[in-house]
């Protein structure tokens, strides 16, 4: 089937089976390997990508159900510098191997850009739909913690 | 005036994570080949039996499907995966092949490969393969294996694959003269690493060249090059293993399986390049296993609480066959149960059991999780018996530091023995105390709020790392003065470009940034070692300090000629060789790189140590366990980034963590996997455990290696699980609870609870 | 771990939905947030033609306050629920119930017709739709049925959905506002399925005696079920801590959990009288 929505601020389109995950999608047809998978059944969250703002799952979704949406990969959310949740991931020592972290970094996103005053609580209550096998989730935490004031400063969503 | 010797201490930032945050790693799943074929593996689903019959025919029919490979393809001999620790030749029998041949063993065990156009293809093709399986009778329980079920390897007639024997003393005449024996059997559950990147492969043969080039190697690429140049027939220097980016591995990442094998011949036999991602399903079915251990041990100590001996019988169900570092937990839980603790006499036998389960290999703290939730359950439960407070009877039992080095069991056969090296072991139990504030909390022991019993527990452990025999470098001077590093060690996600940049920048004094670490692919180095036993810090940062000795000697010879001087009277200081008023830059120095090779060898272990303190409460009506508190204290003789160590050990912790409360591997009476998915396979999340605490001391440094340094980042989860129970059972103390088993998980507490409570209405 | 093939439709009216099912007997199945059925996809545990995506049928989206309660339409999602306010009021019990749903990106995905359809004897929606007495509405080729929750739920994932029929709504009746209530459940992690929970309401008469109790559970059967013998200890009957272990220990001897790998069943049912001891405590507080 033919699809078309927009991939990081560029409108693209592809040529894919019904059965294609929109991260087999994003991996395969368009080269953007920074969202990882390590479940494809929904738990792990190493997958997590923003469609219309809101962090979803992109191993529980076909590429197909994002026709004319609006997705943003890992590679959305960076540019030549590290943006203030990636540099206060680095500052904390908040990944080791670095496999989930895409997932861990588009998650807190969406949550900060939508609450940007989130308690711990509700943070860990948040990234708990992500596993990290390397970091005990401490410093994620804490990561997560400092890059609040970014959000409220800029009120980015 | 230049400040030498930055670097290391700094909690450098990490060069890694430059590229990991924006999503710009490359993990094997992103290596991609032009015209590549995706491979996908058929596993068996029959724990146990005998294949009739393999029929491809529907499945090469399918569209998109251009081989399904199976052992017929292998000829006569399907190959067998050799040992790479304790390779005894009693141990052949037990090799794993690398496709089941006549029989199959374990759910997950691999029968066919299919190649084709895409993974889903593939897929397609594997519902179409018709296989016969005449299944046998499974063995999935010690009872099973002992009572003969079946014998998985009809050759060797029983299912005691070996049995290990730790020895120190005389166990038997100390046992007979002891003031208190106390005999119990604990239980261990079968766990797993379950990294979060599943392994993966591309493989790429070169028929005109005769090269194969796999990308996709962690751990123990060179080994690994070894075994697989060998199986195929082709020589060392036609086979290149590549690391990129790897997704964690903690001991069960980077052995030689059979997808190791499975997909360089695939490349090979279809002539173009084969790409396998693992998917998490067959991960947990196929990828080690670990910790499955249960025991019958007897501990001995006097009546004024000095620790006399250990003795017993520990049975570890390996799986179905013994893989190439299967021996070493099952070798460890003997071999290391005295911990950090005096034990004169030591009399332990540890069979392995052949089971029909998924083979087992090391996870981090390998045998030592499990010795020591055995031996710090026996302590506790003897100083209740022994009515010794239990913090004092510890500390009346840990090695002295007058009496390092301190020789611990031997054990054989492959026989080893080793000494802890050096070490303040009772200053870092009363450091631990003292943050944790054991005294403050002891008042809430026992105590019910809301509902939750609190409780605590202290426990030390010992860490051994740095196993030898050596790492190799290569280190070069570039043209513009930038040092490339290349080095045997191997990266599993642990920061090794960062840590040993720290080190070569202070050998060579060359600013950090103008270093890069080149890692764990066969091309860089002639031999290497890779990362296991927290080894890469201490052998690959010690073969950097040699390398750049004998780079620097090399500088001075190259500047020497320039400067019309001897080698020797040339001064090496800030990226230039001067003599007499007269500097050269490094940039510039010579016309081609100067390179150096060094190797650093080493047979002692290092003995990191330390001490965990930990703070439970528990409701008795769930049975669940709130953590509080966990506080660590260690000693790992000199830190070279203190923030990433730290991250090993919060991190280690919790994994433990995941080990006492959550994670377990169950299987069916016939060998069926019921936990094969992230559904039920249970790890922790960040709302599990949100309180762990870690501080990291420089109190002796290693005696063995220049850095001074001891392997460290396993020792956080190793006295986790016996912290736990122990917690749970003074938490419980009113009704005497005493978890002997793990996992901790809510219906085991619950149990537990009623039991105590119908044994309190009878008494 | 890909899914087999299949086709793909997102009809624009509910009639168009209805009689695409229609079209494949029994081979078709209906997508909507997709976070049941796609790790079954992963899993080849499911294998249909053609799957029918609800996205365009914007109408199922909306939850519908009024006098008779509350209509959550098919696709209202978890996060739906969460971020609105009127639920407090119009329906607490459900309101906290759904923050036990699994995680933060499945509740952006995740429905509720999702979730009843596919019901799993563990997952929340079921168990309220369950011990509120909910209808469903269910639109199909013959034509518009309402269903009550007593009857929709007939066994492990099964429900009297036939094979051309849609879930569009369920309908919660009225919430008097002085109406006493709990929600507890007791999952491994947070997010996970429970190993049980319990649902639970009643109201007070002019002599503070319990009327209309109505206690749920989710976890301990092969479909949500009413606690109907605890519900009688409570009727008529003042609360007090004697009431509560006597409705505590019918429920636990009323039930008969089977055992997995999480936990026995014996766990289950003493878990299920702890659960409901503590939320009866709780909502007479």
């Amino acid at each position: 089937m033919q699809i078309e929505f927009n991939l990081n601020g560029q409108a693209v389109s592809a040529d894919v089976e019904p059965r294609t995950t929109l991260a087999d999608c994003i991996r395969n047809d368009f080269g953007q390997t920074g969202t990882h998978l390590a479940c494809e059944h929904g738990v792990c969250g190493a997958c997590t990508v923003l469609v219309n703002g809101e962090a979803v799952r992109s191993c529980l979704l076909l590429a197909v159900q994002v026709q004319n949406d609006k997705v943003v990969t890992i590679e959305g959310l960076s540019g030549d510098e590290l943006t203030p949740l990636q540099a206060a991931f680095r500052k904390h020592h908040a990944l080791q191997c670095g496999f989930c972290t895409p997932g861990f970094i588009t998650t807190a996103h969406a949550l900060l850009s939508h609450e940007p005053d989130a308690d711990e609580d509700r943070i860990r209550d948040v990234l708990s739909g992500n596993l990290c096998r390397c970091s005990g989730y401490v410093p994620i935490v804490e990561a997560v913690l400092e890059a609040r004031s970014s959000y409220r400063d800029s009120g980015s969503k | 005036m230049k400040v030498f010797n930055s670097y290391i201490g700094r909690p450098m930032e990490r060069v890694e994570d430059l590229r990991m945050v924006r999503g710009r790693g490359t993990y094997v799943a992103d290596v991609n080949r032009p015209n590549q074929l995706y491979a996908v593996i058929l596993r068996s689903s029959t724990a146990h039996g005998i294949i009739k019959s393999i029929d491809s025919s529907e499945a090469l029919a399918l569209a998109g499907v251009h081989h399904v490979l199976t052992a017929k393809d292998l000829g006569n001999e399907v190959p067998l995966i050799p040992l790479r620790l304790q390779p005894l030749p009693q141990l052949e029998p037990f090799h794993q092949p690398v496709l089941a041949d006549k029989k199959v063993r374990y759910v997950g065990e691999p029968i066919a490969v299919v190649i084709a156009e895409s993974a889903a293809i593939a897929e397609d093709a594997l519902e179409r393969i018709a296989l016969e399986i005449d299944p046998l009778p499974a063995v999935a329980t010690r009872a099973q294996a002992e009572a003969k079920r079946s014998v998985l390897f009809e050759g060797h007639g029983s299912n005691v694959a070996i049995t290990w024997k730790a020895f120190r003393g005389d166990a038997d005449e100390a046992f007979k003269t002891a003031d208190y024996v106390r005999r119990e059997t604990f239980r261990v559950q079968r766990h797993a690493a379950m990294f979060m990147e599943p392994r993966g492969f591309v493989a790429e043969w070169d028929e005109a060249a005769g090269k194969l080039t796999v990308w996709g190697a962690a751990k123990t690429a060179w080994y690994n090059r070894r075994t697989l140049a060998a199986q195929l027939g082709l020589e060392l220097e036609a086979v290149d293993l590549i690391e990129v980016d790897v997704g964690g591995g903690f001991g069960s990442r980077g052995e030689f399986y059979p997808e190791d094998y499975l997909i360089p011949a695939a490349a090979r036999i279809v002539g173009r390049p084969v790409k396998w991602t693992e998917d998490r399903r067959e991960h947990i079915m196929s990828a080690n296993h670990a910790r499955d251990v249960e025991c019958d041990v007897e501990f001995a100590a006097t009546r004024d609480g000095r620790f006399i001996g250990l003795r017993g019988q520990i049975w570890s169900d390996i799986g179905a066959y013994i893989r190439t570092n299967g021996s070493v937990g099952p070798r460890n839980v003997a071999q290391y149960m005295s911990g950090p603790y005096c034990m004169e006499h030591i009399d332990l036998k540890s069979s392995m059991l052949t089971t029909n389960k998924t083979p087992c290999g090391t996870y981090r703290g390998p045998g030592r999780y499990e010795t020591d939730f055995i031996r710090e359950r026996m302590i506790d439960l003897a100083a209740q018996d022994l009515k010794i407070d239990r913090v004092e009877l510890r500390r009346r039992n840990l090695v002295a530091d007058a009496q390092m080095p301190y020789t611990l069991a031997s054990i054989t056969p492959y026989d080893s023995s080793t000494e802890l090296d050096s070490g303040d072991y009772h200053a870092v139990f009363d450091r631990c105390l003292k943050e944790f504030g054991w005294e403050e909390r002891s008042k809430l022991r026992g105590q019910s709020i809301d509902g939750y019993y609190h409780g605590l527990a202290i426990g030390s452990f010992i860490e051994g790392g740095a196993a030898g025999p050596k790492e190799e470098v290569r280190l070069v001077l570039e043209t513009d003065g930038a040092l490339s590093v290349y080095m045997g060690s191997s990266s599993v996600g642990q920061g090794l470009e960062t840590i040993m940049a720290q080190i070569a920048a202070d050998a060579m004094e060359i600013p950090y940034e103008k270093i890069t670490i080149l890692h764990g692919s066969t091309s860089y180095v002639k031999d290497g070692y890779g990362a296991y036993h927290s080894r890469s810090t201490v052998m690959g940062g010690s073969a950097i300090l040699l390398g750049a000795e004998k780079l620097k000697e090399l500088i001075q010879q190259t500047a020497a000629q320039r400067l019309g001087c001897k080698s020797e009277e040339v001064v090496i200081d800030g990226e230039q060789a001067s003599f007499g008023g007269n500097h050269i830059a490094f940039a510039g120095l010579s016309e081609t790189p100067l390179e150096v090779e060094a190797a650093f060898f080493n047979k002692k272990y290092t003995w990191a140590y330390g001490t965990q303190a930990a703070h439970v409460a528990v409701d008795p009506g769930t049975g669940h366990v709130k953590v509080i508190d966990v506080m660590s204290v260690e000693d790992v003789g000199r830190m070279i980034n203190p923030l990433t160590l730290h991250g090993q050990a919060i991190g280690s912790i919790v994994q433990g963590l995941g080990g006492a409360f959550l994670e377990h591997l169950v299987y069916d009476d016939e060998g069926q996997l019921l936990t094969g998915s992230f559904a039920d396979y249970l790890m922790p999340t960040a709302s599990d455990f949100p309180s762990i605490r870690s501080v990291t001391l420089e109190l002796k440094p290693c005696p063995n290696n220049p850095l001074g340094a001891k392997g460290a980042g396993e020792g956080g989860l190793i006295p986790i699980g016996g912290l736990m129970a122990n917690a749970v059972a003074d938490a419980l103390s009113h009704l005497n609870v005493q978890p002997m088993e793990l996992p901790l998980s809510p219906p085991r507490i619950w149990q537990l609870v009623e039991e105590a409570e119908a044994a309190r209405a009878r008494a | 771990m890909k899914p087999p093939i299949f086709e793909y439709a997102s009809p624009l009216t509910v009639a168009e939905a209805v009689s695409l099912l229609a079209s494949r007997n029994g081979n078709a199945k209906v997508i909507s947030g997709g976070q049941s059925l796609m790790p079954m996809l992963a899993f080849r545990l499911a294998a249909p033609e053609l799957l029918v995506d609800l996205k365009h049928l914007k109408d199922l989206g909306a939850i519908r306050i009024g006098e008779d309660g509350v209509r959550l339409g098919a696709r209202v999602r978890w996060c739906d629920i969460e971020s609105d306010a009127r639920l407090a009021v119009s329906h607490p019990l459900l309101a906290e119930a759904i923050k036990h749903v699994a995680h933060y990106q499945i509740r952006n995905r995740g429905t509720v017709g999702g979730s009843v359809a596919h019901a799993d004897p563990s997952a929340e929606m079921p168990g309220i739709a369950m011990t509120c007495d909910a209808q469903m509405k269910i639109v199909g080729s013959a034509g518009t049925r309402i269903e009550a929750a007593a009857d929709f739920f007939t066994g492990p994932l099964q429900t009297s959905l036939e094979q051309d029929e849609i879930l569009t709504e369920v309908h919660l009746p009225a919430w008097p506002a002085a109406r006493r209530w709990a929600f507890l459940e007791f999952a491994r992690r947070k997010g996970d399925f429970a190993m049980a929970g319990v649902a639970l309401y009643y109201d007070l008469d002019s002599g503070s005696r319990i009327t209309d109790a109505h206690i749920g559970a989710i976890g301990v059967a092969d479909r949500p079920i009413r606690l109907t013998e605890a519900e009688a200890v409570l009727n008529g009957n003042q609360m007090s801590d004697k009431l509560i272990a006597a409705a505590s220990a019918k429920a636990r001897q009323s039930i008969d959990p089977p055992s997995d790998i999480h936990a026995p069943g014996a766990y289950r049912a003493a878990l299920v009288a702890t659960l409901l001891g503590r939320g009866l405590k709780k909502s007479a507080a």
